[in-house]
């Protein structure tokens, strides 16, 4: 087949599935924690680009210690719970400052999140200097996983794989399955009603928003074993996350997920086939066409508003 | 101050020049005062030079994208100018740097240039670094009749009177690379992948001509990568299926980490897979991480690890200004150079006048340069030398391979 | 006559806001400033093309278009690529190996000028795609979106991949299109030197020209019973679609009408800087653009060319003294218009116009402010 063996053709088609799955579960990382801020709380945060890279810094910045420390093989687990954390604290804090003023005018915080991520990114450059940095990897981490002589699974991959399907399944048992998760849905599918039958509807936005940056904060933590960490980094990130959520359906976990899948596998295959920033621009194209059809994405939200 | 007087001066300097040059002595330096070079002589165009002072600017990105890459630049031509004002200065002048930022975005740095030109009348500017923000500025050198000059490796095609190169122009760095590594490596086949703008996609071109028409060997793909874009999965299975000699990468930015932690995550390390690469420097190790890149080559003109007195000197001065973390790439290097080449261009012509200093300048060889030995070309380039480095995992580079020096050539015959 | 006047100038205290707006644009900053921030003004004031059609767009129309970088793009490139032809004329381009054609195309193995550059050849037809592209373009998504009533936070993010994938384009083609670098090297215009003092006066003047123009044709679109329609389908749509209108085609319509605008704007930059660049088409511009209007005030025409001036004016200054700062003033800027002045300088303007009646503690800019406005109050109360 096009002067290659079979074998060959199969040790391809193996790693390319292994890449589309990897690319998938890097758009999921990306999009969950937007899914909760945008798609259950109406908020356009055009700073979650900037949440990740708080937690890559974290990430990086715990990496250095662990260096001095001679622990780098063992802290990486412990840079992610970090990096969760502390996105969590930051994102509490800024819904308190910030969007929990703007909750009926979604518009306006696209433009004052945009402003956020304006100042994130110089705190950023102020504190790490404007060249990119990278983060000590644990040995583990790097290399690939040889199921045969000729198929090289990266690592790397099989662990954002991996952590994607923890704060998945954690993300699903949260909403779906704890009283907090009730506490989230009733709010945002009506407020007034949540808030009569006593819930602290204030204090369940505050989690919510702060819950959505503490999975930003675990995604840019798993991403800087794959991508680089820079004052903009994250700027990288924002148009990708918003289109996964937007094709998913907006209030949708579900439709998240498979707008992650299909996305990926699109790009991963026409990437293949095409020069790579051709597929991009096929990729775009091709959601953006099936919103203009479909605008309300592929998992439309059931409930009536 | 009438012809003919100019004249004389111009006669007594020439003399002067032809004086120091027989004794081998370097022109001007620690000797020259103010008072010998009168300011209405050395400035007839109303440039800021006064008796004691003569004002320079410096123009690149401190904020936005670009300030990763931009920040060396700014430190090596600030370092440069301290040096030779603790020197004496310029015809016993010390420079004063007007500091100007781009911000990363093209009207930017031709506003700034315009400012720097028309408002500040400053004698020369160092500064622009991609290849859009020169292009954005080069109109104004070109009406206001300034000078620029340039420290990054470029994709040539372009030769103004206003602007000096002293970085590569792309044949300078691609040739003589690629000979060594076909040679070095028996390599037939070649996979070309670059970040999409102009300089990869030209230096790309070059290379496949090259590879095509003079090495016998074959291009087995060539690849575009949109800017800023992190996911290489797939573009590195096509690299496992078609299975190169060497892979040819001119990577930028963001992506440029991206693709080597994958490709190492993927196997293909220096163990498995030749890489020769014209996209990385020092600086970009920082980022990639020198575990992701240990044991692959690049082609540059420089390297911090160059073993010769002048660097020795350079990377100390360098750190003693900056820290001990500081690097030193490529393009920081030929940053530094500019100052130098601007004294002395000045210093030949007796004169800030940017006609006089741009006639000058050629023919000029740059002996305390740490690359080495440069020389000014009269198509503005310098001659230099190609060094291939091998990444280790320290994140500095052993230099196992040197090239003579190569005369630039910006407007290859035969690779248009 | 004081039908047409109250519709083109929103009555007498729209007329002295014109007023002053023209008085500054054309006496003082001209007499005031150097060629070099005259030149700096020119450049924001193509900005302000943007921010006014944001103005009909978002403020009045409740549709926020984050690409509007997009349609300034696309006219700055048509005039770019007439410009660009003309600099490359078959003896200044001798060195090439296909002379007469752009030089980026000779780099990129063209041998041939591509179809879509044939109609560039012509001034008149140039000035025609200047507007008519973006505004075609604006009328695809338009009707695509609107038709189907997507809205909304849904169409911003739409028309911000929409730009981006534009921008990948343009930087991914640039065998026809110039690439990163953009159409640069632009130099005359039908044999007249663009880049000369005098003609950058003139270029300056047309543009400022062009923009109390567009003004008055957004103030008669606005005052004109379609203006009222657009304020009602903002705040009530469906109300309105009960009424038996087609919301979607007013959408459209303004839509496509904004876009042309800021290509106008577009081709007026490419005009008076000289080249044009992707890094104007794409998400990072077209956010930008719409903060000048937040600024300025998101309902106010006037206050929206004030906002893109000040915005832009305190980033050419701030960027120079203190560029670590820049970010987190821009940053701090957006941050506290959203929050606290949601209406921007111009709802400042009204809230402390009314109540000091235009005397008091104002703020410096608004003692400025009304030292010009009573000059103009005068010059206009002389002139019948």
């Amino acid at each position: 087949m096009f002067g290659y063996s079979m074998e060959e053709v199969g040790n391809i088609v193996v790693m390319q599935g292994f890449s589309g799955l990897s690319l998938f579960s890097v758009l999921l990382l990306m999009a969950l924690g937007l899914a909760i801020i945008f798609g259950q709380m109406g908020v356009i945060n055009m700073a979650h680009g900037e949440f990740m890279a708080v937690g890559a810094y974290t990430t990086v910045f715990l990496s250095k210690i662990a260096v001095s420390y001679d622990i780098v093989n063992s802290y990486f687990v412990f840079a992610i719970v970090a990096a969760f954390i502390l996105a969590f604290f930051i994102g509490y804090f800024i819904e308190f400052l910030l969007i929990r003023h703007l909750y009926k005018r979604p518009l306006d915080t696209l433009l004052a999140t945009w402003g956020l991520s304006l100042v994130m990114q110089q705190i950023f450059r102020s504190t790490f200097g404007a060249k990119e940095v990278s983060a000590e990897l644990p040995e583990w981490l790097l290399g690939s996983f040889k199921p045969t002589e000729d198929i090289d699974i990266p690592i790397n991959g099989v662990f954002v794989m991996g952590l994607a399907l923890i704060v998945t399944v954690g993300v699903y048992l949260f909403m779906y399955r704890s009283r907090w998760g009730l506490r989230v849905r009733a709010t945002m599918q009506n407020r007034v009603m949540a808030g009569a039958v006593g819930i602290n509807t204030k204090k369940v936005d505050r989690l919510t928003f702060a819950l959505g940056c503490g999975i930003a904060g675990v995604a840019g933590a798993a991403f800087t074993t794959i991508a680089s960490t820079g004052p903009t980094t994250g700027s990288l990130y924002i148009v990708d996350s918003f289109m996964v959520v937007v094709f998913g359906g907006a209030a949708s976990l579900m439709g998240t997920i498979a707008s992650a899948f299909g996305i990926a596998q699109a790009q991963s295959i026409l990437q293949f086939f095409m020069t790579s920033s051709m597929g991009k621009v096929a990729t775009l194209m091709t959601i953006v066409i099936i919103l203009m059809m479909r605008p309300e994405g592929l998992f439309a939200s059931k409930v009536r508003k | 101050m009438s012809n003919s007087d100019r004249r004389q001066f111009m006669k007594k300097t020439t003399a002067l020049v032809a004086v120091s040059l027989a004794l081998g002595l370097p022109i001007g330096i620690n000797s020259a005062v103010a008072a010998d070079f009168p300011t209405a002589t050395v400035n007839t165009t109303g440039l800021a030079v006064d008796d004691t002072t003569v004002k320079v600017g410096i123009l690149h990105s401190a904020t936005g994208t670009m300030a990763i890459s931009e920040t060396g630049s700014i430190q090596a031509e600030k370092l440069a100018i301290a040096q030779i004002n603790e020197m004496g200065g310029v015809l016993g002048r010390k420079i004063e740097v007007i500091q100007e930022d781009g911000a990363s975005d093209w009207p930017t740095f031709a506003e700034k240039s315009k400012k720097l030109l028309e408002n500040d009348k400053v004698a020369t500017v160092f500064g622009c670094w991609t290849s859009a923000s020169r292009k954005a500025a080069l109109p104004v050198f070109e009406k206001d009749n300034g000078l620029l000059f340039y420290p990054t490796f470029y994709e040539g095609l372009e030769q103004s009177k206003n602007v000096f190169y002293t970085g590569q122009e792309a044949t300078q760095q691609i040739l003589a690379g690629l000979d060594w590594i076909a040679k070095e490596k028996k390599a037939k086949t070649f996979y070309l992948i670059g970040s999409d703008y102009i300089w990869p996609r030209t230096s790309m071109k070059i290379a496949r001509k090259h590879i095509e028409q003079h090495l016998g060997g074959t291009v087995v793909g060539e690849e575009y990568i949109a800017l800023g874009d992190t996911q290489f999965g797939s573009v590195i299975n096509k690299i496992k299926l078609k299975k190169p000699d060497v892979i040819y990468a001119a990577v930028v930015g963001g992506s440029n980490v991206a693709w080597f932690k994958q490709l190492n995550a993927a196997g293909l390390n220096a163990k498995k897979q030749n890489m020769l690469t014209i996209s990385v420097t020092e600086d970009e190790v920082l980022g990639i991480g020198g575990e992701n890149l240990e044991g692959f080559y690049s082609a540059m003109k420089y390297f911090q690890s160059l073993k010769n007195p002048n660097n020795e000197k350079f990377v100390a001065d360098f750190k003693k200004a900056y820290g001990d973390n500081a690097v030193i790439g490529d393009v920081t290097q030929a940053a530094y150079l500019g100052p130098w080449l601007w004294k002395a261009a000045v210093e030949r012509a007796g004169s800030f006048d940017v006609d006089k200093a741009v006639v000058a300048l050629p023919g000029y060889e740059l002996t305390t340069a740490p690359e080495g030995y440069v020389k000014v070309d009269p198509n503005h380039h310098l001659h230099s030398k190609l060094r291939i480095g091998q990444w280790r995992k320290d994140g500095q580079a052993d230099v196992v391979y040197e090239s003579d020096l190569i005369a630039p050539d910006p407007f290859p015959k035969g690779y248009q | 006559m004081k039908v047409l006047s109250e519709k083109l100038f929103g009555g007498k205290q729209g007329a002295i806001g014109l007023a002053i707006l023209s008085l500054l644009l054309f006496v003082v900053f001209p007499l005031w400033l150097d060629l070099f921030r005259l030149g700096l003004i020119g450049k924001y004031v193509t900005y302000a093309f943007v921010a006014i059609s944001l103005v009909l767009l978002w403020g009045n129309g409740g549709i926020l278009s984050l690409g509007q970088g997009m349609f300034f793009g696309l006219g700055g490139y048509c005039m770019a690529m007439f410009l660009k032809l003309e600099a490359s004329d078959p003896i200044s381009t001798k060195i090439q190996t296909t002379p007469g054609i752009p030089d980026f195309m000779d780099w990129n193995q063209l041998t041939a000028l591509p179809w879509f550059w044939e109609p560039f050849k012509s001034l008149t037809l140039t000035i025609l795609l200047v507007l008519i592209v973006p505004t075609l373009l604006a009328f695809i998504i338009g009707f695509a979106m609107f038709k189907r009533r997507v809205g909304g936070v849904y169409f911003a993010i739409i028309t911000q991949a929409i730009a981006l994938i534009l921008s990948i384009l343009i930087v991914g083609q640039q065998g026809y299109t110039g690439g990163v670098n953009g159409i640069t090297d632009l130099k005359t215009m039908l044999g007249w030197d663009i880049r000369t003092d005098s003609a950058k006066y003139i270029l300056y003047f047309a543009n400022a020209g062009l923009l109390i123009a567009c003004m008055l044709l957004a103030r008669y679109i606005l005052t004109s019973k379609f203006g009222m329609l657009l304020l009602a389908m903002r705040d009530k749509e469906e109300r309105v679609r009960f009424s038996g209108y087609d919301v979607s085609n007013f959408k459209i319509f303004i839509f496509c009408i904004a876009a042309m605008i800021s290509a106008i704007g577009g081709a007026m930059f490419t005009l008076q800087i000289g080249f044009m660049s992707p890094s104007f088409v794409g998400i990072v511009p077209s956010i930008e653009m719409v903060i000048f209007a937040a600024v300025g005030g998101r309902m106010s025409l006037i206050g929206a060319v004030y906002g893109t001036l000040l915005v832009n004016f305190g980033k050419t200054m701030f960027s120079e003294t203190y560029p670590e700062l820049w970010l987190f003033l821009m940053g701090g800027l957006f941050i506290a218009v959203v929050m606290f002045f949601p209406d921007g300088l111009a709802g400042v303007y009204e809230k402390y116009a009314t109540k000091f009646n235009l005397t008091g503690k104002l703020s410096k800019l608004m003692i400025k402010f009304n030292k010009s406005a009573s000059v103009t109050d005068e010059l206009v109360g002389e002139k019948p």
